[in-house]
């Protein structure tokens, strides 16, 4: 089975990196862009299980592993 | 002093370090690789170099933050040995959990890579007995990620305990302002766990031994570990 976790910023922490992003789209004249945070995208290949087992898996590894609770918050789908 | 760096693949100033303790202290410190369980019998400080390790991969630290070896490091802490992490060793510090807070990305988004002058706080430590209080050393910074974030009650907790080790700050001893090269809270540089006995600092100490390279400010550091 496969399974998505997001990781991003809280929204508390001052993420500079999608502000200059955010200000190289406004160079590029791209419309209508409020704002910009910029995360990361964990795409999982996983051993078939029920999706509780699964949930409880992926939020092993975002907590243990790919998101650092301090400053950032994830979000676990399953595909 | 039996000092202990651990190398993990990407460190590369454990050499420095290693010549800074050789050199300072006059004993030859021991190499131990990441993947090993344990410590050398009898280590007394063990050093987290600076580099790249993991290339930075996921987060500056983190993959490095949760090797075999840091559970040995985290027990030699837990029974009061001495930690020192340089750079990517103060972020493989604060990703362990064995120092509180993150470092983030330097605010203006540029690898800083000069001369800095640090404020050393406190003088009652075994990192900085050899130092006057408050004196101002010049030594280098060379990082991307140094700017040192916590939440507020961790922020209260480390002025309030004294737990900042360096700040920022002019050759005048003025501390912030344009001296603070990353965006770093309270402009620190460097700070202790509770009981003082595990340094994380952005700076390299071990790069400012010989006056061949432009000063001799950071022996201070290595000098203050040999009496401890």
């Amino acid at each position: 089975m496969k399974a998505r976790i997001t990781v991003t910023l809280k929204p508390s922490v001052l993420d500079p990196q999608g502000k200059a992003i955010e200000g190289a789209l406004h160079a590029l004249e791209v419309p209508g862009i409020k704002g910009v945070r910029q995360g990361k995208v964990f795409d999982i290949d996983m051993d078939d299980m029920a999706a509780d087992a699964a949930t409880t898996t992926l939020k092993a590894a975002a907590e243990k592993l790919l998101a650092n609770l301090i400053v950032e918050t994830y979000r676990i789908e399953l595909v | 002093m039996k000092a202990a760096i651990i190398t993990f693949p990407g460190s590369n100033r454990e050499g420095d370090v290693f010549r800074a303790l050789a050199d300072v202290t006059g004993h030859k410190p021991v190499h131990v690789w990441h993947a090993d369980y344990e410590l050398p019998a009898g280590t007394d400080l063990v050093v987290l170099p600076g580099g790249f390790s993991y290339g930075d991969y996921l987060r500056c630290g983190a993959i490095a933050g949760r090797a075999h070896i840091m559970q040995a490091v985290k027990a030699h802490a837990a029974r009061g040995g001495l930690v020192l992490g340089i750079c990517n060793g103060f972020q493989i510090l604060v990703e362990s959990g064995l120092l509180p807070g993150v470092l983030m990305r330097n605010a203006n988004l540029r690898f800083v890579c000069r001369m800095q002058h640090l404020r050393v706080e406190r003088t009652d430590t075994p990192f900085t007995r050899a130092y006057q209080p408050h004196q101002v050393i010049k030594v280098c910074i060379a990082h991307g990620e140094g700017n040192y974030i916590a939440d507020d009650e961790t922020m209260a907790r480390l002025e309030g305990e004294g737990l900042v080790a360096f700040r920022y700050c002019d050759g005048a001893g003025m501390v912030g302002g344009a001296a603070n090269p990353n965006g770093s809270l309270h402009d620190i540089a460097g700070i202790y766990a509770s009981d003082r006995r595990v340094l994380g600092l952005m700076p390299h100490p071990e790069n400012l031994i010989d006056p061949l390279v432009g000063g001799i400010d950071g022996r201070g550091l290595f000098k203050s570990l040999l009496a401890a």
